[in-house]
């Protein structure tokens, strides 16, 4: 089972509509991260909610960092390394379940979304892999 | 002498945390999803575990991006619940056992497994939520806790074989610790699901199930699993699973399935619980 880190990294790419957190990512995004981490606390969370371009000002992220926060596009932010634990800060920031800003990412409605998952969630068939299409 | 009596593995979706805080478990969402651990309620009131070694990863509230442990045991004496984004968990504090812990984490550095150790930190729904289920909600939790924290966040996080074979060491260290206590290892999170892009929402009942049998019959399996079938399988998060196998190893060879509870959906993830008796 041991394998080289470059064909262990390699596989990752070929699951469809999910990014991985690797440490190319996790390098990215580390400010990104460190942004939603320190939403964990109350005052801070005031602070953003106060003016969130002001609050983004002051971490050294990147300007497509910040306007993808502005914008809760969380498909975007995961491209630019953030992390869903992390992005979870903001979801909550905003007085959002999980459910609710997962949904968002997925292109359904959150009804629809929610519907899915009652009725037993996503299949894995066709979305396991790019190159087998399966 | 000490020994490991049983063990029981557990998704730890932190809705079901909200859904037990916010008195919403007869909801009609909710409820089949509680009554699978009525059972286990009861099993653990006669059981009285001294200690619970409870197998969890933290979600972005103790360890960020600054610290990334692959395996931290902790040692203190006291863990208060995370704010994890909507104020901390109305839950008692958690209390440790650090002569346990500090022995567990000696006897596993000797044994080669090089273990971060921590002496403060906050626990998250991650290790709260199975708590919960198991205890419901008393005034103070009824046993002391070992938090041992995985990395299953950053990539790579540790294979299936390691975390069995970290749970063989443990039951090893376990047995070598001379106070009379009854202690529990505990594996949680998974089963399938992802939270992440568009394929979220991902679950896979089939897999889950073969995951459940194969903990009691095959772990050999089970440990020889690579992430990336984790990832295709179950979901980006699906790779929570790794952390049963702690818990498996620590149960030696054979076991006996002594009850069993898989659900879907407990908000975006499939539910599993078994619970386990080494043979």
């Amino acid at each position: 089972m041991t394998k080289d880190l470059h064909s262990y990294l390699a596989e990752f790419e070929d699951i469809p509509g999910t990014r991985v957190f690797t440490a190319q990512r996790a390098r990215q995004g580390f400010w990104l991260n460190q942004f939603c981490m320190s939403l964990m606390k109350p005052e801070n969370r005031v602070r953003f909610k106060a003016d969130e371009a002001a609050y983004l000002a002051d971490w050294p992220m990147s300007d497509e960092q910040r306007q993808s926060i502005l914008d809760r596009d969380y498909n975007r932010a995961l491209e630019l390394g953030g992390n869903i634990y992390f992005l979870g800060k903001l979801f909550f920031t905003d007085e959002k379940s999980f459910v609710q800003g997962v949904s968002t990412m997925t292109g359904m409605s959150v009804e629809d979304y929610q519907a899915m998952m009652l009725a037993g969630g996503r299949s894995p068939d066709g979305v396991r892999s790019k190159k087998e299409q399966n | 002498m000490a020994r490991i009596t049983s063990g029981v593995a557990t998704s730890h979706v932190p809705a079901i945390g909200a859904a037990v805080d916010l008195g919403k478990t007869a909801d009609p969402y909710w409820a089949p999803l509680f009554a699978g651990y009525d059972w286990t309620k009861e099993w653990i009131k006669a059981e009285k575990p001294d200690v619970v070694i409870l197998v969890f990863n933290d979600h972005a509230s103790a360890f960020d991006m600054n610290l990334i442990p692959t395996f931290a045991i902790a040692c203190g004496e006291n863990y208060k619940s995370a704010d994890e984004g909507w104020g901390p968990r109305p839950v008692p504090d958690v209390k440790g056992h650090p002569d346990l812990a500090w022995h567990i984490a000696q006897s596993c550095i000797l044994e080669e497994f090089d273990m971060t150790i921590v002496n403060q930190m906050d626990v998250d729904h991650g290790l709260t939520v199975p708590l919960t289920l198991m205890f419901g909600q008393p005034e103070n939790w009824p046993c002391k806790v070992i938090p041992l924290a995985v990395n299953v966040v950053t990539y790579p996080a540790p294979t299936g074989n390691r975390c069995y074979a970290l749970g063989e060491a443990i039951a090893r260290a376990v047995d070598s610790f001379e106070e009379d206590l009854n202690v529990q290892i505990w594996g949680t999170g998974g089963m399938s699901h992802q939270l992440q892009g568009p394929r979220a929402g991902l679950i896979n009942q089939d897999f889950d199930i073969a995951y459940l049998d194969d903990l009691v019959q095959d772990p050999e399996r089970l440990r020889k699993m690579d992430h990336i079938e984790y990832l295709r399988e179950a979901g980006s998060e699906g790779i929570e699973l790794v952390m049963w196998l702690i818990m498996r190893g620590a149960l030696g060879e054979n076991v006996k399935e002594l009850h069993r509870h898989y659900h879907v959906p407990g908000s975006n993830t499939a539910v599993g619980h078994l619970v386990l008796r080494p043979e």
